[in-house]
C-alpha cells in the first residue's frame, strides 16, 4: 500500500517553541538518577558497615555469600580469586537494578533524561537515526517480567529482613522485641519497594490485563482492579521506593559507623 | 489572567485588552510566523483569538475548525510549542505578556497556513486487521456482552482522532518513520480490538512486524498532550506491549499455551 509521502526536515536538538523550563523535569531525572547509580555502586563495593544490630541494609540483602554468621552459604569461597571484587552486594544488586533499568516508567524517563529521545515532548533531538526498541539492544527490556519474577522474590526477603528487625539481641544474648527508628526504616522500605514492585505494568498484565473477558475470571478481574490501581501511581512509587532504599542504607551504614545513634521506640 | 493592556484613548479610562499571536503563515515551501494583535477577552479560547484575526485583518488565514467543543478533532495546532486544540485552550492559562505562537501540526506535510494533510493516518487504519467478532450469542445475530468487559475498551472510544498524539509522538515528529511505526493513534485503536471480548482476530504479528510498535519508548507524551485524557500509554500501548511479549518472547508463556490454547 503507498502510503502519503511524508518528507519533512528533522530540528535541530533542543529546537523548539516551547516555552518556559521544559528541560528542568529532565534535568532533575538525570541528575537523582546518577546521583543513585553512583551512591549504589559505592555502597556495593564496599562491603562493610551493612549490618547493625537487626538490621541489614536492602543493598546487602539476601546476604547469600559474605558474613560468615550471618550469610546464607558462609563466607566468600576461598577459591574466588583475591583480585576479583566481592561484596555479599555485588551478587544480589543485579536483580533489582535490572527490574528498575527495564521498567516501562523508568524506561521513559531516562530515554528523555539520558539519551535525549527525545529531551522532552515536542522538543528536538540529538541523533538523526532511531530504532527504539525494535531492535537489538533495546529489544532486550522485554526481560522485564523475567525481572519482576525475582523482584517479588526479593519481596519475601526485605519483608523478612523487617521482621528481624523486630527482635534485638542485648549484650547478654538475650533477643527480645523491640522497636528501632530502623524498624521502622526498613518496614518503610519494604512497603514501598512493594508498593512498586506491585504496581508493575507487567504484574498488571499477568495477573489480568492479558484476558480479553475478565467477567469469566473474577479472582483476575479482582487482580486487575487492584494492579491498575496501584499502576496509576508507579512513577510515584518508583521514585519514592528509590529514595527510600537509598536512605536504608544510609542509615544502617552510619548506624554501623557509630555516627547516628539508633534510636529505640520501644 | 496576564494580558497585556492598551490604552485606546487618551481622553477615555476605558481600556481594551489585547494580546499579539505569532501565526506560521506560509505553505510546503516557504512560510514565516506573522504577528497579529487582536482584543482579547475573559472566557475566550485561542480559536476566538485566530477568528477574530480572520475577521479583522487576514481574510485568507487557513485554519481547520468545526465544532469548536473539542470533539471533532480539527483544530489541532501547536499552542507555544506544545500540540494542543485551539478550541480548548483558553487564554487565561497562557501567558499572554509576549506573544503567543500558534504553528501547524509538524508530523503531517503542510498544506497552507494551519492546516495539514493528515491522510496518512487514514491510510495507516485501513492497514489493521478488521474487527472479526466470534459468532452472535444469540440465535437473533446478537452478542452478550457484560459491562466490567466493556469498560477496559470503552476509554479508547473517547479518541476524537485529532492526531496531537500522532504530532508529539516523536517517532514520527522528529524521526519520520510513518513507514515503519503507526503512532499512538493507531496504538489505541489496535488495542481497542486487540482488548475486545468478542473479537477472535490476531494482531500481535502485525504490531510487532508491521505497526512497529518496538518504536515507542515510552515517553508518554502522547498521554500527555490528549485533549481526551486517555492514558494512551499505561492503559494501550504497554498493555500490547505485554501481548507481543507473551506472543514472542517469554518461553515460559509460551509453555503454559501449550496446555491452553489462547483464544476460542
Amino acid at each position: 500500500m503507498t502510503l502519503t509521502q511524508i518528507t519533512m526536515k528533522q530540528r535541530g536538538f533542543g529546537q523548539t517553541m516551547r516555552q518556559g523550563a521544559w528541560w528542568s523535569k529532565s534535568l532533575v531525572v538525570l541528575l537523582v538518577l546518577s546521583a543513585f547509580v553512583v551512591y549504589s555502586t559505592w555502597a556495593a563495593f564496599q562491603g562493610v558497615h551493612y549490618r547493625f544490630g537487626p538490621y541489614l541494609s536492602p543493598f546487602y540483602s539476601p546476604e547469600i555469600l559474605g558474613d560468615a554468621t550471618y550469610s546464607w552459604f558462609g563466607a566468600k569461597p576461598s577459591w574466588l580469586p583475591a583480585w576479583l571484587p566481592f561484596t555479599p552486594a555485588l551478587l544480589i544488586l543485579w536483580a533489582p537494578g535490572g527490574f528498575r533499568f527495564t521498567c516501562y516508567y523508568y524506561r521513559g524517563a531516562y530515554y528523555k533524561a539520558f539519551w535525549g529521545d527525545p529531551p522532552a515532548c515536542a522538543v528536538g533531538e540529538p541523533r538523526k537515526s532511531y530504532r527504539g526498541e525494535h531492535s537489538f539492544p533495546l529489544i532486550m527490556q522485554n526481560i522485564h517480567r523475567f525481572f519482576l519474577y525475582v523482584a517479588l522474590l526479593f519481596l519475601i526477603f526485605l519483608a523478612h529482613d523487617a521482621w528481624k528487625a523486630l527482635w534485638f539481641t542485648d549484650a547478654a544474648g538475650a533477643t527480645s522485641f523491640g522497636i528501632g527508628v530502623g524498624t521502622l526504616v526498613l518496614t518503610m522500605n519494604v512497603i514501598l519497594l512493594g508498593s512498586y514492585t506491585l504496581s508493575c505494568h507487567s504484574l498488571r498484565h499477568l495477573v489480568g490485563g492479558r484476558i480479553d473477558q475478565l467477567s469469566a475470571a473474577p479472582v483476575c478481574q479482582k487482580a486487575h482492579q487492584c494492579a491498575s490501581s496501584m499502576n496509576r501511581r508507579h512513577g510515584l512509587f518508583a521514585w519514592l521506593s528509590l529514595f527510600w532504599v537509598a536512605f536504608s542504607d544510609i542509615y544502617v551504614r552510619l548506624c554501623s559507623m557509630g555516627i547516628w545513634t539508633d534510636w529505640r521506640i520501644i | 489572567m496576564a494580558i497585556a493592556t492598551t490604552a485606546t484613548s487618551a481622553t477615555t479610562a476605558a481600556t481594551a485588552a489585547t494580546a499579539t499571536f505569532s501565526i506560521w503563515r506560509g505553505d510546503a515551501q516557504t512560510g514565516q510566523l506573522v504577528d497579529y494583535t487582536t482584543a482579547v477577552g475573559e472566557g475566550m479560547v485561542v480559536l476566538d483569538a485566530v477568528h477574530n484575526i480572520q475577521a479583522e485583518e487576514a481574510p485568507d488565514l487557513a485554519c481547520r475548525w468545526n465544532c469548536k467543543a473539542g470533539k471533532c478533532g480539527s483544530c489541532s495546532a501547536e499552542i507555544n510549542g506544545v500540540p494542543r486544540l485551539l478550541c480548548m485552550t483558553r487564554l487565561d492559562t497562557l501567558p499572554l505578556d509576549k506573544p503567543v505562537t500558534i504553528e501547524p501540526l509538524k508530523a503531517f506535510p503542510l498544506l497552507k497556513d494551519l492546516i495539514t494533510n493528515v491522510n496518512w493516518n487514514y491510510e495507516v487504519k485501513k492497514r489493521i486487521k478488521k474487527f472479526n467478532p466470534r459468532p452472535p450469542d444469540a440465535t437473533d445475530g446478537t452478542w452478550r456482552m457484560q459491562q466490567k468487559d466493556v469498560d477496559r475498551v470503552q476509554e479508547f472510544r473517547k479518541c476524537i482522532e485529532c492526531f496531537l498524539c500522532q504530532d508529539v509522538c516523536h517517532v514520527l515528529r522528529e524521526h519520520h518513520l510513518h513507514d515503519e511505526f503507526i503512532g499512538p493513534r493507531y496504538l489505541v485503536y489496535a488495542a481497542s480490538l486487540e482488548m475486545n471480548p468478542l473479537d477472535t482476530e490476531d494482531r500481535l504479528k502485525d504490531l510487532k512486524d508491521n505497526h512497529g510498535i518496538g518504536f515507542c519508548n515510552i515517553t508518554k507524551c502522547c498521554t500527555t498532550v490528549c485533549p481526551e485524557d486517555i492514558k494512551i500509554t499505561d492503559n494501550a500501548i504497554i498493555p500490547l506491549k505485554e501481548r507481543v511479549v507473551d506472543e514472542f518472547y517469554d518461553p515460559l508463556t509460551k509453555l503454559v499455551r501449550l496446555f491452553r490454547p489462547r483464544k476460542k
